[in-house]
């Protein structure tokens, strides 16, 4: 699973640089960039990521876990993530979850998006899809495919 | 009920997230008032307007600018809060997606007054999507020469609640797992790789530029003499017009749930309803009758304004769905530094699950008081202390929903 940055980001990244009083800061930043890059986090990229970072491997392995929107393997499917949290549960997030139990979709329940007044949401590469139902489901989903 | 809006003032105007319109409108004008003051005068009206950290705190914003040293040798720094994450809170959202210019113009002032050179905006990761409005017009900011004496850059967060804490928002910025830190014996400022900096909630910084433009007096006229000045109070739930709505502190509770949300959906009565962010205490409906919407009224109710943001539930609600449904957030979330916390959200989740299948004890709910103890005053964060206050007021003023609940267990 070897990983190098596109030059594109190589470039990012020293700029980035400059804007940060030590190098530690692009840890979040450059673990971006390589998921956005694979779809995923290799392996091979947190060895990259600590060439430029200055932290230890296994620092950057610890923030990559820690946080829930990193992921270290690959989604087979599409990834809709749907909002399990108070409010979304109180304007039918159980029906949604429900409605995509028949999809073949890869769905995960997140906490809180912050689109509460927008109940129920789910997200999908990096988009909000607000005020569902399940219908609306099938149609977003139909668009997507 | 009067309305007010400061902070709201340009939200329904089409493309005020764009410089050209923004600026049509009055963006950037309290740029000009800045020069007459000095940097110590300009937190001196901030202090005066008696402004409230928005992000839940209220902690005062001035004397958290006053510790920011004037004359120090090494940078300083700005920080500003996007990571919104406390469930019912959507506002900060609304800023950065609808008039980021009036954010900039307040990071501007904000680092002038603290001679800051630098700002971040740590924008939580699910808000891709708002954060390119955002980004979009700090780059038009750069292009029209605006950000010559203050960099701003985006850094974003990758889903972790924690991070709003403050000083785990410094630790995530730092390449860090986000923990949040010990708290000083003494005040001083917060750190960013040992330099001075500041941390302020997004609405608290987009205040600002209308402190700075028409005094701290005009700012007072608004909300009441402890509480002055306005939120962006939100509403969720079970109401018919969920929403952002800008108001006064001091606002009638009721008031501005019916003006503003249009009452309860499908005609239903009010159950509960949890005042600002699922870390605040849940209120009765008869509490709710006469409250006023300002943090000392909360504060004597027993529960606190948090961050404005509204959970109505009607009376069909089952109060422990809800609490499960609260503590499976808090058990996700934990930051797992300290035990209590890191066990206590675990522990009380599964006996609330446990007492949902009917498989609890009357021990159990005495169980479940006595963990919240535990999480209470013992940890690093407030965030136990919350999950603790949450727990208590369910299971208090609901005792008898848990009870009846418990009672129909098989054993």
């Amino acid at each position: 699973m070897s990983f190098t940055f596109t030059d594109e980001n190589l470039a990012k990244i020293k700029e980035l640089k400059k804007r940060y009083p030590s190098p530690e800061a692009l840890c979040l930043p450059c673990l971006w960039m390589a998921q956005r890059q694979d779809g995923f986090i290799k392996i091979d990229a947190i060895d990259e990521i600590s060439k430029h970072t200055t932290l230890p491997p296994m620092e950057i392995y610890r923030v990559a876990t820690f946080y829930t929107m990193f992921t270290l393997s690959p989604y087979e499917k599409l990834n809709v993530q749907v909002c399990k949290t108070l409010s979304c549960k109180l304007c039918g997030s159980d029906a949604i979850l429900e409605r995509l139990k028949s999809k073949d979709v890869n769905v995960t329940h997140v906490e809180c998006l912050g689109s509460c007044g927008t109940a129920p949401v789910m997200q999908i590469n990096d988009m909000n899809y607000e005020n569902l139902t399940p219908d609306k489901v099938d149609s977003i989903l139909e668009e997507l495919s | 009920m009067r309305e007010c809006k400061i902070v709201s003032r340009k939200f329904e105007i089409p493309n005020s997230h764009t410089l050209a319109v923004a600026k049509a409108h009055g963006a950037y004008e309290a740029m000009q008032m800045m020069k007459e003051y000095s940097p110590l005068e300009i937190i001196q009206i901030i202090k005066d307007a008696n402004l409230r950290g928005k992000g839940g705190g209220g902690a005062s914003a001035g004397e958290k600018w006053e510790l920011m040293p004037q004359n120090s040798e090494k940078p300083s720094f700005l920080a500003v809060n996007c990571d919104e994450s406390e469930p019912g809170t959507f506002k900060d959202r609304q800023i950065i997606s609808k008039d980021p210019h009036l954010l900039i113009e307040g990071i501007l002032l904000t680092c002038y007054a603290i001679k800051a050179k630098h700002a971040y905006i740590y924008v939580r990761g699910e808000y891709k999507q708002y954060q390119d409005v955002l980004q979009n017009a700090i780059d038009e900011a750069y292009d029209a020469g605006l950000l010559k004496e203050c960099d701003v850059t985006i850094h974003r967060g990758a889903g972790a609640y924690i991070c709003g804490e403050k000083t785990a928002l410094l630790e995530s910025m730092e390449g860090k797992r986000g923990h949040p830190r010990l708290k000083p014996k003494q005040k001083e400022p917060e750190w960013f790789f040992g330099n001075p900096t500041l941390v302020n909630n997004v609405e608290t910084i987009a205040s600002v530029p209308f402190i700075v433009q028409n005094g701290a007096e005009a700012y007072r006229e608004y909300g009441t003499e402890k509480s002055p000045g306005t939120l962006l109070f939100a509403m969720s739930g079970h109401v018919n017009k969920p929403g952002v709505y800008e108001a006064e502190f001091g606002t009638s509770m009721m008031e501005y749930i019916n003006h503003y949300g249009g009452g309860i959906k499908n005609g239903k009565k009010l159950k509960a309803l949890i005042p600002g962010g699922v870390s605040c205490g849940v209120l009765t409906a008869a509490e709710c009758e006469n409250l006023t919407l300002d943090y000392e009224a909360l504060r004597n109710a027993r529960s606190s304004l948090g961050t404005g943001g509204m959970i109505v539930m009607d009376e069909d609600t089952n109060m422990v769905e809800a609490l499960k449904n609260i503590l499976e957030f808090y058990h996700e979330e934990s930051c797992g530094q300290c035990t209590p916390c890191r066990e206590g959200t675990g522990w009380s989740d599964k006996l609330v699950g446990k007492i949902l299948d009917k498989k609890a004890t009357k021990e159990d709910l005495d169980k479940l008081l006595e963990i919240a103890d535990t999480m209470n005053g013992k940890t690093i964060c407030v965030f136990a202390p919350a999950v603790s206050a949450v727990i208590v007021s369910f299971v208090g003023k609901f005792r008898g929903e848990f009870e009846a609940v418990v009672s129909e267990s098989k054993e």
